[in-house]
């Protein structure tokens, strides 16, 4: 993976030069063919994503619930955003979902990193050994949460039976996916089992940025290795760690497909993350109007952290 | 201190050896779940079960015949009465009491999932590749606030547009069909695809277009000429992306679709034989599903980096 070497950088649209406009008329102007390009683009996301989201807007301050449509459709303002802030239920699944999303990321960064590092080092078939590690992120969540659940059985799964090999115990004495305080581990291990080569790729790419001429001036100064390593390395590769982060930060919290399939919620509702709550919300207890405004709440938290998140990336780098 | 062929700050052959081993390790344990599946679509439903679990068993294609099968159980001296077994599969659910009794889902789900996946592929990278040249080449007005809305409505819990979308498609007759599937993932996939394209579009020099409109070519023509064939290989990273995004979406495809327009990742967990999971069935049908992903990622590994970070990491 050489293509990854020395010219890594972070680029963001702010830094994105404007065009020249160094050329003549001739068939369709310039300002024409500019929006004739980019018109369709808008138009499928305004039709596709931004009205379904305005309607999802509308929704939340209603009372409509999709399996009944014919019942007439009261405006209830701002109720379903006030019982959703003092539901307990609610602040449960946040919960879940800050314990998730924290644990997921704490362990792929410190791996993720990790393996970087090593990988870095440059031994003989790095790059086909990246390759094999980058699978599992590029498999569908929803059919690796599926064939997890299969590792996980207590008496026949694979993960049952060597962690019981190695701890000496029955691999039946333990429930993954059945226990309350196993379960929420259990998607963890499999969400950093998927997701760690992708915080590992970014670091790379972080690693592979830092010129060598600064080891060299370091090795010059008789900087031991592990000064280089939290004064050069470290520092240097933070803007990618961050971005590594905030992007698995992003996800987690959305996560549905593999939470949904290994354990639906369960076992009770101690896996519930918020988009689970949020399914059954709106398809299973078909209360439209109360998905909704929780919908809304989700997306400006997540949209919100983002914004936050991404300004101090931007400090982080300029300095 | 002796001075080496190479730069001090190579790491020594010892470094390297044990980093590499230690890496290795990782991916043998992190390979081991993948080898299991596998190995477990080719046993027979006792030995995927069996306990302690097997590693050296007799291979049986019987969950791939599962897989693509239905059966139904009938009384030996039924069977009796039917004539010699019509193939491999009809062999083996005879020995079980079983008859064929049709097709199973899976072939036209698998089918859905690549109509789905390949048509919204088409549209969302030619839909991008037009948006992320006329961002890249063009002054737009308000650029970077279109730029950051179409990156926003990647942020989206897709849940929480699935309710609308649900009752928007219900109202235009678009729930459980492909070509509603297909926009959907193509509005979801325009936004990478803007993203990506107009960083390699913008690595394009413009001064090669500049030359062909000096020699006469119009901006479109130029466009077409010179621009898409340099294009080509981050065209194709992206088309990539794309697939192997509408491939694996389970989200959408689980709360909008039912029967008709039913793509593979709801469909394989729901697999069921007698009693529970058929688990070799299930694994036959994973096996499958993943094959073309491992040949995308082999593919893509140069662009794999750009790809999952829209773009804002480069090379």
């Amino acid at each position: 993976m050489n293509e990854l070497s020395a010219s890594s950088r972070i680029a963001y649209p702010a830094a994105a030069a404007q065009p020249r406009v160094t050329h003549r008329l001739r068939g369709l102007s310039d300002r024409a063919l500019a929006w004739l390009f980019i018109t369709p683009t808008i138009l499928l996301l305004l039709a596709i994503n931004i009205f379904p989201l305005i309607w999802t807007i509308y929704l939340s301050f209603t009372n409509y619930r999709a399996n009944r449509a014919n019942v007439p459709t009261r405006w209830l303002g701002l109720d379903w955003y006030q019982s959703i802030l003092t539901d307990p239920d609610i602040w449960a699944a946040m919960q879940v979902t800050a314990h998730f999303v924290i644990w997921t990321v704490i362990i792929e960064t410190v791996l993720g990193f990790g393996l970087a590092f090593l990988i870095d080092k440059k031994f003989r078939g790095h790059g086909a050994w990246t390759t094999i590690i980058l699978l599992p992120m590029m498999l569908s969540p929803a059919v690796v949460g599926n064939f997890w659940t299969f590792l996980y059985q207590p008496q026949i799964g694979l993960f049952n039976y060597v962690i019981g090999f190695v701890f000496g115990r029955a691999p039946s004495s333990f429930q993954m996916l059945g226990d309350v305080t196993l379960s929420p581990w259990a998607i963890v291990i499999v969400d950093a089992w998927m997701w760690t080569p992708y915080v590992m790729l970014i670091c790379l790419a972080g690693l592979r940025s830092i010129p060598d001429y600064i080891y060299e001036a370091a090795e010059v100064d008789r900087a031991s290795k592990l000064r280089q390593f939290w004064s050069i390395t470290l520092p240097m590769a933070l803007p990618f760690i961050m971005l590594a982060v905030l992007f698995r930060g992003i996800e987690n919290f959305k996560m549905f497909d593999m939470v949904n399939l290994l354990t639906g919620g369960g076992p009770g509702s101690t896996t519930e993350v918020a988009s689970i709550t949020l399914k059954r919300a709106a398809f299973e207890s078909w209360r439209t109007g109360y998905s909704s405004a929780f919908a809304i709440i989700l997306f400006v938290t997540v949209f919100g952290l983002a914004n936050i998140y991404v300004k101090a990336l931007n400090r982080v780098k300029s300095r | 201190m002796t001075v080496a062929a190479h730069s001090v700050v190579d790491p020594t052959p010892r470094t390297r050896r044990f980093a590499g081993a230690l890496v290795i390790v990782y991916a043998v344990i992190t390979m081991i779940p993948l080898a299991w599946i596998f190995l477990t679509s080719f046993k027979s439903p006792d030995d995927a079960i069996s306990y302690p679990p097997k590693i050296i068993f007799q291979p049986s294609l019987e969950g791939y015949c599962n897989l693509f099968t239905t059966r139904s159980r009938q009384t030996p001296d039924f069977i009796q009465t039917l004539g010699p077994p019509q193939g491999m599969c009809d062999d083996i659910a005879r020995s079980r009491n079983m008859v064929i009794a049709g097709p199973s889902n899976y072939l036209p789900r698998f089918v859905n999932s690549l109509i789905i996946a390949f048509g919204s592929t088409v549209l969302a990278v030619a839909l991008g590749t037009l948006s992320a040249y006329g961002f890249s080449r063009f002054r737009v007005p308000l650029k970077e606030d279109l730029l950051f809305f179409i990156l926003s409505t990647r942020m989206m819990p897709p849940i929480a547009v699935a309710i609308p979308i649900y009752l928007m498609y219900r109202a235009v007759g678009l729930s459980d069909t492909r070509l509603g599937m297909i926009l959907l993932y193509t509005s979801v996939n325009v936004s990478l695809a803007v993203w990506l394209l107009k960083g390699f579009i913008d690595e394009i020099p413009r001064e090669y277009e500049e030359a062909a409109m000096i020699d006469g070519y119009t901006r479109f023509q130029a466009f077409v000429r010179v621009v898409l064939p340099q294009a080509t290989t981050g065209i194709a990273a992206t088309a990539i992306f794309c697939l192997i995004f509408a491939w694996n979406e389970y989200a959408f495809a689980v709360l909008l679709t039912s029967g008709n327009a039913q793509t593979s990742p709801p469909f394989i967990p729901i697999i069921i034989g007698e009693g529970g999971q058929d688990w070799p069935a299930v694994a036959a049908g994973t096996t499958l599903f993943l094959v073309p992903i491992v040949v995308f990622t082999v593919l893509l590994r140069k662009h794999l980096l750009r790809g999952i970070t829209f773009g804002a990491v480069r090379k």
